[in-house]
């Protein structure tokens, strides 16, 4: 009951199918990790997930905590405690990031309750904090003109102010330095614990040195077509995807 | 002349209320020279003034339509279906206590927050074309300020109101301009002595309340030299199955050093005809800026216009205006450089939504003999959807050496991934699309004073709640 469950799931933008028969379950207290080529179909799972309108589900369920989110529209499922934290977020000129968290932050308030500012803002700066974040970016404008190390911090930042019950971390490495990497990495290990699960999608395993997952999952062509433990990633890092990428268009879950 | 309307059935939504009113005066149905002296009679002009509105009677019959460059929707109002007067016949109160109830629900209605009712001690409130509701605040009052109807300006202080009034804005300036010369009343007349510097922002609220009722209301304002004043207005109107017309005139004039400050936030009923001239004067070193937020309304044309007539004079516009469906904001600004050193600056930010259309039409005036005058425009488009429309009509003339002008112009659209993006964070659909235009209009907002920005605020929350979903 307590995890993110994906069941057979079908979706397809356009007349393409992108993920063609996916099962894969995430339970609370777990960090699994998403691994594949490009074009492998990682990042329209994170969509899904998510409830993005482009992409039609063909067929198969997503439960989270045994509730079929499959119907709630994009806020719902965010309000239910699904994260999603974007490989490209997008900017929204003239809306500081202090206010926009504010508003994410009151919609899951009971209606008639109103935000608790002092409090709101002692968790913000504890989380700009632990993301060595200065003060300042409170005031500036969401991913407005922001490197996209700043991008990916305020993703995390988001995640931690809004303490979801799942997190999908959509290629957050890309576009890091290694300093970087470290600061993100670091958000995402101090929110580690019995009650959230987290879903790390990625290309490289650089990430994984860094915030290190319980299980790895291989991802070519719209398929799990492994799964293992954190050391399938140094595997996959050292011989990479090829030997996959065949067996998938053969249409059968290879076997390394 | 008494005339019982009938109990109106409305939606009670926000700002599309009303209550069932009496009137004490009915000029009735369209617009004659009878219909003048009616007005003249109740409102015991002085000869000067049924004169000039008389004058302004001829000079609106010859004038044509503007359908040439504007909008041939303006074919629709029918002149002879329109009331050019109406009264409750209640004379300017001064205490709160003073207020009927009703009016006092309609604030309430309105949602104007305790510490702004606070500050309705201090507010002309315009409640169809009388003021039923005045009180100067005491300070205002001590510091030599005159603030009242502008009725009671043209009696009271005729050597100061007979000086500016039709000056900055010629009867015969538009067809509206014309109309509203030959019937206006209601609206302000303020004089602030020389030096005098009002730090309360002197506020009026009014309102449409009657069916097809035109509502023409005048206001003048007076700065003399080296003082300064902020001025707030805002309206919103009930709903009705007809148009309704409104065609204000609001004069401005900034003596030596003075500054005037004109907030306008509005929210008109969707089948409302928002016509409004709006200019002032600045002499030598004073300063005349327009904050103009149009909302609501069927259509509104409004280009607020400073002419700088002195050395150094400043003027400025900052507007914002909401297109919802169905809706037309032809909106801009209007700047006459007539002296050396003189600056002007316009800032225009629009959002069309639905088949929503903004269009911006601006005038600048430099000529050649004039030496370093400045212009700064800029005008911003957004979009929030594909059959959203916006146009930009800038009219430039820029003359001689030495003088320089800047343009910008930009539309952008609300894109879906924005929204995904904010819905993800757990924001409704109506929410994202709000905190966007917020987000676009930000940095004009930031310059408004505190309860004007939440006001609008909330009416961009109204608009798009409305319009998604």
């Amino acid at each position: 009951m307590n995890q993110l469950s994906i069941r057979n799931l079908h979706v397809s933008i356009g007349e393409q199918e992108i993920i063609r028969g996916l099962t894969l379950s995430i339970p609370k207290g777990e960090v699994h990790a998403i691994m594949g080529p490009n074009g492998s179909g990682k990042s329209t799972l994170a969509k899904v997930l998510a409830g993005h309108p482009d992409y039609k589900v063909i067929s198969g369920e997503i439960e989270m905590d045994g509730q079929n989110i499959m119907e709630l529209e994009p806020d719902e499922r965010s309000r239910q405690g699904l994260f999603l934290a974007f490989q490209y977020p997008s900017e929204i000129p003239g809306v500081s990031i202090a206010n926009f968290l504010r508003a994410a932050v009151q919609a899951r308030l009971p209606e008639g309750e109103e935000l608790e500012a002092t409090e709101y803002y002692a968790k913000l700066y504890e989380k700009m904090d632990l993301l060595e974040m200065d003060r300042s970016f409170t005031s500036r404008s969401v991913n407005e003109g922001f490197s996209g190390g700043e991008k990916k911090r305020n993703e995390i930042l988001q995640l931690a102010m809004l303490q979801p019950k799942y997190a999908v971390l959509d290629e957050t490495d890309s576009g890091l330095d290694i300093d970087a990497l470290k600061v993100v990495s670091n958000g995402v290990n101090a929110m580690r614990g019995p009650n959230i699960g987290i879903l790390v999608i990625t290309h490289y395993q650089r990430l994984l040195d860094y915030i290190v997952p319980d299980y790895v999952h291989v991802m070519v062509q719209g398929r799990i077509v492994r799964s293992g433990g954190k050391e399938l990633a140094l595997e996959l890092e050292e011989k990479g995807y090829e030997g996959y990428e065949v067996d998938a268009e053969l249409g059968e879950p290879a076997r390394a | 002349m008494v005339k019982e309307a009938s109990p109106l059935e409305i939606e009670r939504n926000v700002g599309n209320f009303a209550y069932p009113e009496t009137h004490t005066h009915d000029a009735g149905v369209g617009l004659t020279e009878k219909t003048i002296h009616y007005i003249s009679d109740i409102k015991d002009d002085p000869d000067w003034v049924r004169e000039f509105r008389l004058n302004a009677y001829k000079t609106f019959l010859s004038k044509p339509m503007p359908t040439h460059w504007a909008s041939k929707d303006l074919e629709a109002i029918v002149f002879d279906n329109i009331r050019y007067y109406l009264s409750g016949g209640v004379q300017p109160k001064r205490n709160w206590e003073d207020v009927p109830d009703d009016v006092k629900r309609t604030f309430e209605r309105l949602g104007i927050p305790e510490q702004e009712r606070k500050f309705l001690a201090g507010v002309e409130a315009q409640f169809d074309s009388e003021a039923v509701y005045s009180n100067i605040k005491k300070a205002v009052g001590e510091q030599g300020v005159i603030f009242v109807g502008s009725r009671e300006g043209l009696k009271d202080h005729p050597e100061i109101f007979r000086k500016w009034f039709g000056k900055v804005i010629p009867t015969g300036d538009n067809k509206f301009s014309a109309l509203n010369s030959a019937v206006f009343s209601g609206g302000s007349f303020i004089y602030v002595p020389p030096g005098v510097k009002v730090k309360h922002p002197l506020q009026a609220y009014f309102r449409i309340n009657a069916e097809n009722f035109g509502q023409f209301e005048r206001t003048l304002i007076i700065c003399d030299e080296g003082s300064e004043l902020t001025y707030m207005e805002g309206c919103t109107a009930p709903k009705f199955n007809t148009a309704t017309l409104h065609s204000a005139v609001v004069e401005l004039v900034a003596l030596k050093g003075a500054k005037i400050q004109y907030i306008t936030v509005q929210n008109w009923s969707s089948n409302v005809f928002n016509l409004v001239t709006k200019r002032g004067l600045a002499h030598e070193d004073a300063e005349v800026k327009w904050i103009d937020c149009n909302i609501g309304s069927r259509l509104t044309m409004k280009y607020p216009g400073v002419i700088m007539k002195g050395r150094r004079a400043r003027g400025e516009v900052l507007s914002i205006a909401l297109a919802g469906d169905g809706q037309h904001q032809d909106t801009g600004a209007k700047m006459v450089h007539a002296a050396d050193e003189t600056t002007s600056n316009i800032i225009s930010k629009s959002i069309s939504i639905g088949e929503g259309r903004a269009t911006y039409r601006g005038l600048v005036q430099i000529p050649k003999h004039l030496k370093n005058c400045k212009n700064n425009t800029e005008c911003d488009a957004l979009l929030i959807n594909s059959t959203s429309r916006t146009d930009t009509y800038p009219a430039i003339t820029v003359r001689g050496t030495g003088n320089s002008v800047q343009h910008e112009a930009s539309v952008s659209q609300v894109s879906a991934e924005q929204i995904f993006y904010m819905q993800q964070r757990g924001l409704t659909e109506a929410q994202a699309m709000s905190l966007s235009v917020n987000g676009f209009v930000n940095d004009l907002v930031r310059q408004f004073p505190m309860e004007y920005s939440v006001e609008l605020k909330r009416l961009i929350e109204l608009e798009m709640e409305g319009s998604v979903g």
